[in-house]
């Protein structure tokens, strides 16, 4: 059984609490233990990198800390967090000086880093070798042949640091495995890698809201029935905005928006009710509904 | 041997001093080659593309790279970071910018984004965790009324399904957080 050091980040305490209910699911049904790590704080998003280099910094060397503490590695399900954790971790095991100073501000809190922490993206875990496999096996006929979009978003594979992590950023296959995996069949989306406007929803909403418009239709002409996200920054946009969107822009989308692990709760057989569906603005239901095998739509 | 010297640094060597713990070229390798731009998918609502941005550091025109909207219209996707063919790392660039323009107070007051940003850092400072629901004032009035109406729908139906929090979340050792942070940075300079 493996253990890691769950990092939820603030959102998957509010918007994005069917993202956690669903992740925790899918990896008891695997055999994956999630601690969530003892108190734990924010990664500081985009803003503290707007204000302070260092200031970004010594939030993430904190909570690197608190996993080694743990002696666990670390998951983080949000795209955001991963990055901020991920490549604060880089800088600091590459640069003495920078951890003698995170070093230095960590005894205020009792914390000392060593550097011996790795940082995952949940999707990591999952589609890492034994547990793909497992995934297929177990994989009932839930979501078979449902059409979905894999977005991935930004910062799940940017940016990376050359040398690092050898995966393709160009055109990665992950996230499709993975749904292969489940049952599902991933359309090719091509903008599966194009941002969905982040924060500028709320500093810049016209912006934002044509960069979401693009993400919809080209999900549309892919011919997907859903979208799966792996980021609750994605997911909000893409989702509780889509009604001010087709304000915005005149479109008429109803697309569903759900998180990956909540078509592979599906697949693993976990009820509807346990994974947090049912709670989006735009229902996934009548796109779930045709392979509804275990429940009957309601 | 050490020499020393009197020179100011230039307006491109103050900002390439707002990454230190990056690894990205210096601007000066810039060969404006645009790919930036081309990539980038907020480009249409910067005053400047961020090859201009760069050409604009690179001529040492201050005020009016300043003054532009560009690098906090950022989305901080990396789409450009990736590409740039001479290994400059424009987003990070971007970041050098809104801290240049934050601590210098050289920012519009009409734009959103400096107020959000603020918002955001004095909430972790005082409960360790970010609060979705403060920051709404930030923006709740630039979409005129039929934003406000729209934002409000979106509100009361997130509340519905219990997407909502009603009480800020906080960590237990907010003290020691903000212990640690005053050992990078004086707190009085952002809060």
């Amino acid at each position: 059984m493996s253990r890691y050091a769950y990092y939820p980040g603030c959102s998957l305490e509010t918007m994005a609490a069917t993202y956690h209910v669903s992740s925790m699911e899918v990896a008891h049904k695997l055999g994956i233990e999630l601690e969530e790590m003892e108190d734990w704080n924010c990664c500081g998003a985009t803003a503290y990198s707007h204000v302070d280099e260092l200031l970004a910094t010594v939030l993430c060397a904190r909570n690197l800390a608190i996993a080694e503490k743990q002696g666990l590695d670390i998951v983080a399900p949000c795209n955001a967090c991963f990055k901020n954790l991920r490549t604060t971790n880089l800088a600091i095991q590459r640069d003495a000086d920078l951890a003698e100073h995170m070093n230095y501000a960590l005894e205020a809190d009792d914390l000392h880093y060593g550097g011996g922490v790795k940082v995952n993206h949940i999707m990591d875990v999952f589609v890492a070798d034994p547990v793909l496999e497992t995934i297929r096996r177990k994989a009932n006929d839930r979501i078979r042949g449902l059409r979905v979009a894999p977005y991935y978003g930004c910062q799940i594979v940017r940016p990376r640091r050359p040398g690092v992590e050898p995966r393709d950023i160009d055109d990665p296959g992950y996230f499709e495995d993975l749904l292969v995996a489940a049952g599902a069949e991933p359309v090719p989306y091509p903008y599966k890698l194009r941002c969905c406007g982040a924060a500028l929803m709320v500093t810049n909403r016209r912006a934002a809201a044509q960069m979401v418009r693009d993400l919809l239709q080209s999900a549309v002409d892919s011919g997907a029935e859903i979208i799966a996200t792996a980021c609750p920054l994605c997911q909000t946009n893409l989702e509780c905005y889509q009604a001010d969107v087709n304000r915005l822009c005149g479109t008429d989308f109803a697309m569903p928006i759900v998180y990956f692990t909540q078509l592979l709760g599906l697949a693993l057989g976990v009820g509807v009710k346990r994974l947090g569906l049912g709670k989006e603005l735009v229902s996934a239901k009548a796109a779930l509904a045709g392979r509804d095998r275990t429940t009957p739509a309601k | 041997m050490v020499t020393t010297s009197a020179r100011k640094p230039s307006f491109r060597e103050e900002v390439e001093n707002l990454l230190h713990a990056e690894e990205g070229a210096s601007l000066v390798r810039c060969i404006q080659c645009a790919t930036c731009s081309a990539v980038c998918p907020a480009v249409e609502f910067m005053d400047h593309t961020p090859r201009q941005l760069i050409g604009l550091i690179n001529a040492g025109m201050k005020d009016e790279v300043m003054s532009s909207n560009t690098f906090w219209t950022c989305a901080s996707c990396y789409a450009c970071t990736e590409k740039c063919p001479e290994g400059i790392r424009p987003a990070d660039v971007m970041y050098a910018l809104t801290r240049y323009s934050l601590w210098n107070d050289t920012f519009n007051r009409d734009w959103v984004a400096p107020d959000f940003t603020r918002r955001f850092t004095r909430t972790i400072l005082r409960t360790g965790k970010s609060y979705e629901p403060g920051y709404a004032p930030a923006f709740i009035f630039e979409g005129g009324f039929g934003g406000i109406v729209s934002e409000m729908q979106m509100g009361l139906k997130l509340l519905a399904k219990g997407r909502l929090p009603l009480i800020p979340a906080r960590i237990e050792r907010v003290r020691n957080l903000r212990a640690m942070i005053a050992r990078v940075l004086p707190l009085d300079g952002i809060e």
